[in-house]
């Protein structure tokens, strides 16, 4: 088979699905599968640099960014399970001397680089078939993927193709959680007011689940929620996608 | 590198960001006045931009004209201070806000001036001349509604376009009943904005100079053109024997055409209107024959920072036009209004404007208070990266050592792993088990080293059968 049929797919896990999610990442599996892809999961891979990034250490973002364009070398896309996590690949050439080799070869990692919902709808406009979830779900637009990526309609596209399930719109959808990766613990009582005003309108909503793309964000508000007593379960829209209604929420994987 | 200037209380600062962010959330009045402002003009704009088709064209525009003129700035500063001294208007200039109050407060001097009516201006926040003013003796008529309550107050603004947005209509009624000597209904606002007029009217028409700010300087003719909602602006500059103008340098635009293009910009991205009530074209002092206007015009030209600005990658930021969107788009600016940043210019904005006025050190929490969520730039009227530009802050505040040694361990610790990704995982697989010690039913409650999350928020329990890649490794692939 040749790659056009069948492209050689490098995941890009992501730290957090990586400890604290793994269903994410093989429903990432899945999903690109079942839309023709090869998928690759090279082992040399821990995170994509951003905690360094955002908290100035442009050395530290540096040479994770050379570990990650390595350990990718091969494949023709990456993809990852988070839009803030493709971004950060997607601003690689910034660590990089204009002109220099090492800036063209991240130049050339962020062309490759794409967020799991973008890149199975805009690269290979695939949709899912015979999933189904009968419940209400609502839908929050994290930041890095809806303003760096133009991720909004693809993970709406695909959930419109599970039975049964009936997307309710989230009042603010594209306003931050609160999350904001090292943010939440560095100013926790801001991040927890930012949290509060989510989880209010998600609860607004009356939705029987949270879907979203970014697990950092997902935890952020599927804690916040819990903490205010909510009964609204939240989890990746990958996990949705692959499994329907087999999904499990977050906290209930861990409980068992 | 200009000294702070003087803020009320003098406590408040913006190393205290912390505190004073922790001071705002405790404010349930703060909130209420911040949502009822900041998210009405977050509507307004929102149908304005909307109605709007040729917006995002028209930012492009915005933008490269700013560009156009930082790049040639020398030229259109001559150009501008040749064509206004030809008006008859004496241009002065100044590289610091040391240098911009003292001429402005020798300007009043010589004018013989007891009192100043001041029309609402960021720069002249900026470089602190309501202190000057007062130090000097002269008092200051604030004309502009909102800067005469946060005057009343003793507080500085809280917003750069709503000065007095953290200030509730409840609290405005009380302050008037004080000062006025009238009762107040603050389920009346025409009667309170009445009560404001009465007092200052008196005032108005007895000073004798009249200071203002600039939205623009139109090089092509030398004219200054500012705008208000309130039509204040023309009660300070006109009436008043002597009028100064106080304005960045940044304010320059080549043409009154560019002046237009950037006034809807700035029109519906601070209030959604399609332009603003009140334009005005000051043109040098009154001439002969002319029926009002003042008898001597100044401009006093102010860098404070900016030409350093142009070469320290942070042009893109001159490009301001002071129109608030970004902070009233900001989610943390949302949560604790303007006084907590604890420097002149709040908001994203503020975030990237402190560090060049107080020096970074002063400021370093600022631009880390940030998700980085990159609303502010989606709004920005002339595309400002905010993000970026914050972003620049906290990558010189890293080389500097400014970041506090527990970050510094962190990052240090995580980037070393993170490295090895052999010793990275063999983390992870000890790390796990221990966070799960601390689970139930699925989720962390409580958890040492956990605190800055679990303080207001649950932690879900980790997954049983260890991370992804030992499960992938294992054989799992579904
Ligand atoms: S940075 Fe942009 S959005 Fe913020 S005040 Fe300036 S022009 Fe307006």
């Amino acid at each position: 088979m040749t790659s056009a049929e069948r492209p050689r797919i490098g995941l890009f896990v992501t730290c957090l699905v990586d400890a604290m999610r793994p269903q994410t990442g093989f429903a990432a599996i899945a999903l690109l599968e079942r839309a023709g892809c090869a998928v690759e999961v090279p082992m040399a891979q821990t995170c994509c640099g951003q905690p360094g990034w955002n908290s100035g250490d442009e050395k530290a973002a540096r040479d994770m960014a050379l570990r990650v364009i390595e350990a990718f070398a091969p494949h023709e896309h990456v993809v990852a399970p988070s839009g803030s996590c493709a971004a950060t690949i997607r601003d690689y050439p910034e660590l990089f001397e204009p002109g220099s080799p090492m800036r063209a070869r991240a130049e050339a990692m962020a062309a490759k680089t794409w967020e799991l919902f973008s890149f199975l709808t805009d690269v290979r406009k695939w949709r899912p078939e015979g999933v189904s979830l009968p419940a209400s779900a609502t839908y929050h637009d994290s930041c890095s993927g809806l303003r760096h990526l133009d991720v909004k309609a693809q993970p709406r596209k695909l959930l419109a193709a599970v039975k049964g399930l009936e997307m309710r719109p989230l009042p603010g959808s594209e306003v931050c959680c609160g999350f904001g990766g090292t943010f939440c613990v560095k100013y926790p009582a801001i991040s927890n007011a930012v949290a509060t005003e989510k989880a209010a309108n998600i609860e607004s909503t009356g939705a029987d689940l949270l879907l979203g793309g970014d697990l950092g964000c997902l935890m952020n508000m599927a804690g916040k929620l819990r903490r205010r007593g909510s009964k609204i379960r939240v989890t990746h829209a990958a996990e949705v996608l692959a499994w329907g209604e087999k999904a499990s929420a977050l906290g209930e994987e861990g409980a068992a | 590198m200009s000294a702070a200037p003087e803020l009320h209380p003098e406590t408040r600062r913006p190393a205290r960001f912390k505190a004073q962010a922790a001071e705002a959330l405790a404010s349930p009045r703060l909130k209420l006045a911040l949502d009822r402002t900041a998210g009405n003009a977050e509507a307004k704009r929102g149908a304005a931009v909307a109605a709007f088709p040729g917006f995002e064209a028209a930012r492009v525009r915005g933008a490269a004209i700013k560009d156009h003129t930082l790049r040639h700035l020398d030229h259109y500063l001559e150009s501008f201070a040749a064509r206004a001294e030809a008006l008859g208007t004496k241009v002065h200039w100044a590289r610091t806000a040391d240098e911009a109050c003292r001429i402005t407060v020798e300007i009043c001097r010589q004018a013989g001036a007891r009192s100043a009516t001041r029309s609402k201006s960021m720069l002249g926040e900026e470089i602190g001349l309501p202190h000057a003013l007062a130090e000097a003796g002269i008092e200051r008529v604030e004309t502009d509604l909102a800067e005469h309550i946060v005057q009343l107050a003793g507080d500085p603004p809280s917003h750069i376009v709503w000065p007095a947005m953290h200030i509730a209509r409840e609290q405005v009624a009380e302050l008037f009943a004080e000062h006025h000597q009238t009762p107040q209904d603050p389920d009346d606002v025409p009667s309170m904005v009445e009560s404001a007029r009465r007092v200052l009217r008196g005032k108005f028409l007895g000073a004798d100079v009249g200071i203002s700010g600039a939205n623009f300087l139109i090089a092509e003719t030398g004219a200054v053109c500012t705008v208000t909602n309130e039509g204040n602006a023309e009660l300070t500059t006109t009436p008043p024997r002597v009028h100064i103008v106080t304005a960045g340098i940044e304010k320059l635009v080549p043409t009154l055409a560019h002046a237009m293009t950037l006034l809807r910009l700035l029109a519906r991205s601070a209030t959604g209107a399609e332009i603003t009530q009140y334009t005005t074209f000051h043109a040098g002092p009154k001439r002969p024959g002319d029926l009002d206007g003042p008898e001597e015009m100044h401009i006093v030209l102010v860098d404070n920072g900016r030409s350093k600005m142009l070469g320290e990658g942070l042009e893109e930021m001159l490009r301001c036009i002071r129109c608030g969107a970004c902070m009233n788009h900001c989610v943390v600016y949302r949560q604790i209004g303007g006084h907590a940043y604890g420097g002149v210019y709040p908001g994203p904005m503020g975030a990237v404007l402190t560090p060049v006025l107080q020096g970074l050190k002063e400021s370093r929490a600022l631009p880390q208070a940030c998700t980085l969520n990159g609303k502010c730039a989606e709004v920005c009227p002339v595309k400002i990266p905010l993000p970026t530009l914050l972003r620049g802050w906290r990558i010189r505040s890293w080389r500097e050592g400014l970041e506090p040694t527990t970050v510094r361990a962190g990052i240090g610790l995580w980037a070393f792993v993170a490295k090895r990704p052999r010793l990275y995982r063999l983390g992870v697989k000890a790390a796990l088990p221990v966070l799960r010690i601390f689970g139930r039913k699925g989720w962390i409650e409580k958890a040492p080293l956990l605190g800055a999350w679990t303080d207001q928020r649950d932690f879900p329990t980790p997954p049983r059968g260890g991370s992804f890649m030992a499960q992938y490794k294992a054989g799992r692939r579904s």
